[in-house]
């Protein structure tokens, strides 16, 4: 069913492999998320019709209507898509680094660093939760914390076992010290930073959109151009250094890659958890590929995901809108055990 | 390490001596301090009138019995696990048990309506038992047994879904949030004592049966085969050991909430002063564990004045450098 298509330049300069099968999903799934978007955008306390959106969306005029789908829905939906795909995208490279079905951004760490550092930063000042300070802290909590698990896990290059196992630990001592702060802070902070800790799209702007878009730019390209070097990692490390893969250095740059895509998208939404778990392994049920092809299919599962869950948060509670994160956990923890079992049986 | 029995049996007693001085701090140190003369007072001729007297019966007693009996039931589960699973980095913390009965415990207390310690006893009981079962088998690798690395995620993967199944149902009840927080950071205080005494034949019924299991535990560090062939049912005493672990576990988490990293350092510090052998090590641990707990909430308490630290965050800063040690120098495994 899957064939192999091989485009080449004219004297052999560069090639590339494309699967069928993984272009067809990756076309199935855009276009899924396409009319997935459409309809989230007619819904909300004040409903609308396809027409009514397609046409504000092409013809954009100075109605109420148009205010609402523009400025309030578009992009709190493009945020859910942008913060779906990095998280679904940063899980993929992280399973691949350390070739372990169970790591995610969440598991090792990383979005604990941003969570404690956000947390920090809403206790300091006491501010409310739209400070345009939050995300870049958060971001650098993120980054702070992997740069600690890499120099605690350092010893003569990374073993992604290491790796892990200090990311646990210091997620551990960070979700302490979030507590801490949590329970410091008077009851309101401590609700709103709840809120953020949950993960939450409430309020997201064009801002937040043109803030966090120019982070995935720059990712996505690098990671689909270095991915195939985390192919020949999975093969053994004897074998990658002997395809002439830079090992330690190929680590590296996969561990910044996913902090960079896992810390961004957690810095404006929150601690939104699971996603980067399970994203990774439905694009794995639906293609048997490389990582390289693997990249865009997690990437849109984890889009699709986050935007149903802010949908049904969203829309089914009216007047309440309740965060996102309860959702992602909600599709998330049954799939989650469904696929420990899977794993057991292939495995036992 | 000590390792002649004379040797074991004095620092036997200074730990109990040690146990002893936390006892005591716990009982008069506080934000209103009492002096020691004022506390055995309130022992021999208790005085209704007096507010000393008042703090020290019906806030700091219950307090301190909770603090030791958590600390002693999270030690003594983290030495079994770590004998039972054979991985340094083993804990009831750790492996999404204490998460799972925190769980099973919230959901108990806010959408039952339960609200005696007894009675959550036992969903704390169902919860760690359902995630002991989940991160047993998810722990397992083809062909090569448990791997330490494996059961570790598996156990931080079950602590994370419990711990956001307990988020999530904190969002929709904020009317509960100060109740939910509180099994969520972990605290010793406010438990009444006639409250926690129907938990206190449980656990002393796992904890004696976990010293019973003492020669069997010490066989367990050897390879299956060499176990059978000395005729010991490995399967029966594994089974023994994972209900005590559950009990302890169940029975620490409904009274005080996730407390961390007792389990996980408690064991080690034993070890590393008493030996391997389990018949020195699950006391140990107990009156190792018992201390720290008294020590850390202690602690908790006089920090920044007149809040109170939630005791489960002081035991994740003391522990957080000790597991990455640990970490640092686990073999590489998968």
């Amino acid at each position: 069913m899957s064939r192999t298509l091989i485009l080449r330049s004219r004297k052999d300069r560069w090639s590339i492999k494309l699967n069928t099968r993984v272009l067809v999903v990756t076309g199935v799934l855009a276009v899924l998320l396409a009319v997935s978007s459409v309809l989230a955008l007619t819904s909300g306390s004040h409903p609308t019709s396809v027409l009514e959106v397609l046409g504000t969306l092409t013809a954009p005029n100075q109605s109420e209507l148009a205010l609402i789908i523009l400025e309030i829905r578009l992009p709190r939906i493009l945020m859910a898509i942008l913060v779906g795909a990095a998280l679904g995208s940063a899980g993929m490279i992280l399973q691949g680094l350390v070739r372990n079905p169970l790591a995610s951004p969440d598991v090792i760490g990383i979005t604990s660093g941003a969570s404690a550092a956000a947390v920090l930063f809403l206790w300091l000042g006491g501010v409310t939760g739209t400070s345009l300070l939050l995300a870049p802290v958060a971001m650098g909590g993120a980054f702070v914390v992997a740069l600690g698990i890499t120099a605690l896990a350092w010893q003569r290059g990374i073993s992604p076992a290491r790796l892990v196992l200090v990311g646990v630990g210091l997620a551990a001592g960070l979700t302490a010290v979030t507590t801490l702060l949590l329970v410091l802070s008077p009851d309101a902070t401590a609700m709103n930073a709840y809120i953020w800790l949950t993960g939450s799209l409430y309020a997201s702007q064009w801002h937040d959109v043109t803030a966090l878009a120019p982070w995935l730019m720059v990712c996505w390209p690098l990671a689909l151009i270095k991915l195939r070097h985390l192919d020949a990692q999975s093969m053994g490390e004897d074998m990658a250094l002997g395809l002439g893969s830079a090992l330690q250095g190929h680590r590296l740059l996969f561990l910044v890659l996913a902090v960079a895509l896992a810390g961004s998208a957690v810095a404006y939404a929150g601690a939104v958890g699971f996603i980067g778990l399970i994203a990774p392994h439905m694009a794995r049920r639906l293609v048997n590929s490389g990582h390289t092809g693997l990249l865009p299919i997690a990437a849109l599962i984890g889009a699709l995901i986050l935007l149903y869950a802010d949908w049904v948060g969203r829309v089914a509670f009216i007047p309440r809108d309740l965060p996102a994160g309860i959702f992602v956990a909600g599709i998330g923890a049954p799939f989650f055990v469904y696929l420990l079992y899977r794993l057991r049986r292939e495995l036992g | 390490m000590l390792t002649t029995p004379p040797a074991k049996m004095l620092g036997t007693l200074l730990c109990l001596g040690l146990l002893l001085a936390a006892t005591v701090s716990s009982l008069i140190f506080g934000h209103i301090p009492v002096s020691l003369a004022m506390l055995i007072n309130s022992l021999t001729d208790y005085d209704p009138g007096s507010l000393e007297h008042l703090v020290i019966h019906s806030e700091r007693f219950s307090r301190t019995v909770t603090s030791v009996v958590v600390g002693a039931g999270l030690a003594i589960a983290g030495a079994l696990m770590q004998t039972l699973t054979r991985n340094p980095l083993a804990s009831p913390g750790i492996l999404g048990i204490n998460a799972g009965a925190m769980f099973f415990v919230v959901v108990g207390a806010t959408l039952f309506s339960l609200t005696s310690p007894s009675q959550l006893v036992w969903a704390a009981f169902i919860g760690a038992a359902t995630a002991a079962v989940l991160v047993y088998f998810l722990g397992q690798e083809a062909g090569r047994g448990v791997s330490p690395v494996r059961t570790v995620l598996a156990g931080v993967a079950v602590t994370a879904l419990f711990v956001s199944f307990a988020q999530g149902l904190l969002i929709l009840n904020q009317d509960r949030f100060e109740s939910i927080l509180f099994w969520l950071a972990g605290s010793v205080s406010g438990r009444d004592l006639d409250a926690i005494a129907p938990l206190l034949p449980l656990f002393g019924g796992a904890l004696i049966l976990a010293l019973l299991l003492s020669r069997q535990l010490n066989l367990l560090g050897l390879d299956d085969e060499v176990i059978r062939g000395l005729g010991l049912r490995v399967g029966q005493v594994r089974l023994l050991i994972g209900l005590v672990v559950i009990v302890l576990a169940g029975t620490s988490v409904a009274m005080a909430g996730l407390i961390g990293f007792v389990g996980l350092i408690v064991p080690h510090m034993a070890r590393g002063l008493f030996g391997t052998d389990h018949r020195w090590l699950l006391p140990l641990s107990a009156i190792i564990g018992a201390t720290l707990l008294l020590a850390a909430d202690t602690l908790a308490r006089l920090v920044i004045p007149p809040q109170e630290i939630p005791v489960g965050v002081m035991t994740a800063l003391l522990g957080t450098p000790l597991f990455l040690h640990l970490a640092r120098h686990v073999r590489k495994v998968s």
